[in-house]
């Protein structure tokens, strides 16, 4: 049971550290879609260990809801491609102090 | 493995809910039937008609609850325990509503840029291209904002009233989503606005993923994703500590970056700039109402029994958003930016709040409970930064709203009455007495002190004085600095802003002079059932 905790711990470390690290807009979503797919794996984990389906369900729903995500994070980033010419988050830097 | 109980579905105390639903789904299929004509009219009418029947059916269900079982909190659980009807459900149900009608009137107006909507003509164009030229020719403007709109209004009556993680996270996506997109929707200065909705989404999911995680955690400690469930589970001392604390960690960064408290603040300035005012206005208002709503319920009720493990944190957090927020608010030459980092200042005003006495049982008489407490203060701070919103949008030159602070010098004597209800609003904001600002300090200063927080409280007035000073620089700029060039010009709005900002002046006034009722009222909606 602890080694599919600590796995989803490890693909939850590293979809947060390439959300802080990687430049392209579509790669960082990536990484926070690997963040969300880190989660499902506890949740159904932990259900597993506790024998009741709450977890399971929530799987589900997160599934839902990052596929939700996925169409109003793409929308967002090709708008912003396609203005700029540009995934990288790093040019969208007009907005400061 | 436990049996599949069907839910049963309390329709009548879910009626305000599912009424916000429902027109929200009612408006995309209008959006998909109606000629472009006859989009706006019915789009407008059906979001204020919709969410003022949700306002009336919040009214009725708050005048039937019953006691809920032991008798310490009134309301009932619907749909299996997954939603609380209770009282602070319902007054923060009756607010975000108040609020967003007041929101849809700002979305609605069409006087202020020439008559067409402060949203783009078709988002889809490239801005500077022939497409989007033909889009402003044509006099075209995104319609589907209404119901977009609503939806976040559902989510944020939602996310409030969730009774377990899922339909906490569930409630939270909800609300969030359909803000990513109005944020990227404005007319004017668009690349600004699609950085601000590109920025805002990308914190907005990772920071749901913590939330996300955090959830997972607790569930593992508890067993269950009931909050009543994890709160028997502390209390028994069952499971590993080590998740419950990582998971609360987890889970307070997801809530907190949602009402911008440092350090997860870095959204808040540039979000608010970037997003067409309107939207800037709704969401400064509701978002906070909604998220604090949630943070009370998932701490209190959730981990009520776990309480010396987060307080601490919500100390810290309190006093560094209170500092950071009011000093880096001095230094901003933008008043939307200024206006953002007051609301993160505001922010730790309302944690110190929640850092309040919880349960009525131990208050003296006379005292009033944190929940109390910090309802009070946000219906004050939704009003008035509803109305400050609405103000800065009024305020344009030639390009559109003129937000750079220095040309705002000489309102004062191009309109005084539009300079004045501004500076009433900062005033408010800053909490000079005989403004709802003024009652709500003292209200939030107060249950701190009585819950033996009071180098929060210390730190709390400290903040109040720098935070009073820079809203009392813009009232300098605004009737004693010279004006620059030509000075600011003031747009006529129509009935719809006119009639926000004449409410939003109203609720401040009357807040601040006869708190009474209002303060009853949030007493009336008594605790979170547990």
């Amino acid at each position: 049971m602890t080694q599919y905790i600590v796995l989803s711990a490890i693909l939850f470390t590293i979809g947060c550290v390439g959300v802080l690290t990687r430049r392209n807009a579509i790669v960082v979503f990536m990484c926070v879609e690997l963040m969300l797919n880190a989660c499902n794996l506890a949740f159904v984990a932990f259900a597993r260990q506790h024998g009741n389906l709450d977890g399971q369900i929530t799987a589900f729903f997160v599934m839902v809801v990052a596929a939700a995500e996925v169409v109003i994070g793409l929308a967002i980033i090709m708008t912003i491609f396609r203005t700029r010419r540009s995934a990288s988050v790093d040019d969208a830097s007009l907005l400061k102090y | 493995m436990t049996e599949f109980v069907k839910p049963s579905i309390e329709y009548f105390e879910l009626w305000p809910l599912l009424v916000v639903f429902g027109v929200a789904c009612l408006g995309v299929v209008v959006e998909a039937f109606l000629p472009r004509t006859l989009r706006y009219p019915v789009q407008v009418v059906l979001a204020l008609g919709g969410l003022a029947l949700a306002l009336v059916g919040v009214v009725l269900v708050a005048q039937d609850v019953q006691t809920y079982e032991d008798g310490a909190a009134r309301g009932i659980l619907a749909v299996g325990g997954t939603i609380a009807v209770d009282g602070p459900s319902l007054f923060i149900w009756g607010l975000v509503l108040a609020l967003s009608i007041a929101g849809v009137l700002l979305f609605a107006e069409r006087h202020l840029d020439g008559g067409v909507s402060a949203f783009a003509g078709q988002a889809a164009a490239v801005p500077g291209t022939d497409a989007e030229t033909a889009s402003i020719a044509a006099n075209r403007e995104h319609t589907e904002v209404y119901p977009l709109m609503v939806f976040a209004v559902f989510g944020m009556m939602l996310f409030p009233a969730a009774n377990d993680l899922l339909t906490m996270f569930v409630g939270l996506e909800i609300l969030s989503l359909p803000l990513y997109l109005l944020s990227g929707l404005a007319r004017r200065r668009r690349l600004l606005s699609q950085e601000a909705a590109l920025k805002y989404f990308l914190l907005g999911a990772f920071s749901s993923g913590f939330f996300l995680y955090g959830a997972a955690l607790l569930y593992g400690f508890a067993g269950s994703m009931d909050f009543a469930a994890i709160n028997e589970a502390v209390r028994n001392d069952v499971g590993s500590s080590s998740l419950l604390l990582i998971g609360t960690g987890l889970m307070s960064v997801g809530l907190l970056f949602k009402v911008g408290a440092v350090p997860f603040q870095a959204w808040t300035p540039d979000v608010y700039q970037g997003a067409p005012t309107p939207v800037t206005a709704f969401m400064a208002a509701g978002t906070k109402v909604a998220a604090f709503g949630a943070i009370m319920r998932l701490y209190y009720v959730a981990l009520g029994a776990d309480r010396w493990s987060w307080q601490p944190m919500l100390w810290i957090i309190a006093i560094l958003s209170m500092f950071v927020g009011a000093a880096l608010a001095i230094t901003q030459s933008d008043i939307k930016r200024l206006l953002a980092y007051s609301s993160v200042a505001h922010t730790g005003f309302i944690l110190t709040g929640v850092l309040g006495v919880q349960a009525s049982g131990q208050l003296a008489t006379g005292e009033i409970s944190s929940v109390q407490a910090v309802l009070f203060y946000l219906a004050t701070y939704g009003f008035a930064t509803i109305g400050a919103f609405a103000v800065v949008g009024l305020v344009r030159d030639g390009g559109g709203e003129t937000t750079a602070i220095d040309r705002w010098a000489g309102l004062g004597k191009e309109s005084p009455v539009v300079a004045g209800v501004f500076a009433f609003f900062l005033l408010a904001m800053a909490g000079i007495p005989l403004t709802s600002g003024f009652v709500g300090k003292l209200a939030v200063f107060s249950v701190a002190l009585a819950a033996g927080a009071w180098p929060v409280v210390v730190a709390a007035v400290l903040a109040s004085i720098i935070a009073a000073f820079l809203y009392i620089r813009v009232i300098k700029v605004m009737y004693f600095d010279e004006p620059v060039g030509a000075g600011p010009s003031v747009a006529y709005p129509s009935v719809l802003t006119a009639t926000t900002i004449a409410v939003g002046v109203a609720v401040t006034l009357v807040l601040g002079v006869l708190p009474g009722p209002v303060l009853d009222l949030a007493a009336v909606a008594g605790e979170f059932i547990r």
